[in-house]
């Protein structure tokens, strides 16, 4: 396939390795790089790009998979909307089996309540097109990648003047979670593979301020092995010449700007909020909520429902392997009481969440 | 959920396509892309949307620094 497998090539592979090991010699102390993308972090693990860096270059995870740091609090609220006759949920397919406080949209669905899975935003709106007589309530989680799709199902909705669709908003945006990880003296990154996909669409300068302010290298990187590799490279290079500059590895997709048509539709509908992060709390600036001029399609403020304090699982460490301070093999329930058949906490649940691809690849 | 991946168009209707990769035919949008797209050309799509269109130029580019041997300040 055209654009994949040129960039999984093992012969460029291994040449790229071997040219990370020589660099590595010169470096003075180990370094440390974060990839904030779950699928950075699958790719990672399938291709077992760790195996082939050598002993002083590490990586590790970061907050980058928008199903594992969604709350247990907004599982329940999705949970307590599945409850309703009324209502009709309609979600991505991976927000299905994340554990609530008490229960999951899974159990909930197999118990007879109304969960549509949709591939598109714009399937959600058809589905409330076609169901006048009930509430749909779409789940609007994830980064700036997704949250432009959902903008784009607000305005269809409006076009339709439908007024039976709802969106339960969640989305996370990208830099911010990186300066407070940044910020923590225990994690020592020195680099980031910046999230590939996302950054389509905000592009390489939205991570200008933290590169400047943190003195960080950042490198917006693809999702094949050899990108990764290059990713890697790039950072290495700056470390070793004590720069600290945003580059663009994935330019191929990604550009300095972003871009401009979604993030237009992306702020028409949504403004910048505080939002709440399973792992690092509620962190100021870090969410998109639907702005007062589409208030209408806001499951918040036409849905309110009223729920206990969410409770998280006792030992889970989805907090700790969010924030890459371990690693899920640290977990004591990792491929023991938690599993993907019968996950307990999210990291397990998504195909890119950290637990979930150490568990398929990582073993 | 953030799997986008890289698709060629095989057919558009106004804003929807029909994209393809590995034998597999999505359908998606385009309203969220800044340029022009037409059949033949490639694009990330992402949960229904197409995001981002792959620069050919870009890519081969990549790969020729991908092949390339650092420069001798790094290597020495």
């Amino acid at each position: 396939m055209k654009y994949q497998d040129e960039f999984r090539d093992r012969a460029l592979v291994e040449t790229m390795a071997a040219n990370i090991a020589s660099m590595a010699e010169r470096l003075a102390e180990p370094v440390r790089f974060m990839e904030v993308c779950g699928t950075h972090t699958m790719a990672i693990y399938q291709y077992g790009i760790k195996s082939l860096l050598p002993e002083n270059v590490s990586l590790v995870s970061g907050p980058g998979c928008p199903v594992c740091v969604t709350p247990v609090g907004y599982v329940d609220q999705a949970v307590a909307y599945s409850k309703d006759p009324e209502i009709i949920v309609a979600t991505f397919g991976d927000m299905l089996r994340v554990p609530g406080s008490e229960s999951s949209l899974m159990e909930e669905r197999a118990k007879g309540a109304d969960i549509r899975i949709v591939y598109s935003p714009l399937d959600a709106v058809s589905l409330a097109a076609a169901n006048p007589g009930r509430k749909v309530v779409f789940l609007g989680v994830g980064f700036e990648t997704t949250a432009p799709g959902i903008a784009a199902s607000i305005l269809k909705a409006e076009q339709l003047t439908l007024s039976n669709y709802y969106v339960l908003a969640a989305h996370k945006t990208m830099p911010v979670p990186m300066e407070v990880l940044t910020s923590d003296p225990e994690l020592k990154i020195r680099g980031y593979l910046c999230p590939a996909h996302v950054s389509t669409v905000i592009g390489g300068a939205a991570y200008q301020p933290l590169a400047d302010r943190h003195r960080i290298p950042c490198v917006v990187t693809g999702f094949e092995p050899a990108d990764v590799m290059q990713g890697i490279e790039m950072l290495l290079r700056q470390t070793l010449r004590n720069e600290h500059r945003v580059e663009i590895q994935y330019s191929r997709a990604v550009n300095w700007e972003g871009n401009p048509r979604a993030l237009e539709v992306l702020y028409r509908v949504f403004e910048p909020s505080d939002a709440v992060w399973r792992g690092l709390g509620n962190l100021p600036g870090s969410g998109l909520a639907i702005g007062q001029a589409y208030g209408r399609f806001d499951a918040k403020r036409m849905l309110p429902v009223d729920l206990p304090p969410p409770r998280e699982h006792t030992g889970c460490a989805c907090g700790d392997i969010l924030k890459g301070k371990i690693s899920p093999f640290d977990c004591p329930l990792f491929a023991t009481a938690c599993t993907p058949e019968t996950p307990v906490g999210a990291c397990m649940v998504s195909s890119e969440g950290t637990c979930a691809a150490a568990f398929k690849y990582g073993r | 959920m953030c799997l986008g991946v890289p698709m060629r168009i095989v057919s558009r209707d106004g804003d929807d396509i029909v994209a393809e990769v590995d034998g597999v035919q999505k359908e998606a949008n385009i309203m969220l892309l800044g340029e022009d797209v037409n059949v033949g050309d490639y694009v990330i799509v992402h949960a229904g949307f197409a995001i981002s269109r792959l620069d050919e130029e870009y890519a081969e580019e990549t790969i020729r620094l991908m092949k390339e041997v650092f420069s001798a300040e790094d290597m020495q």
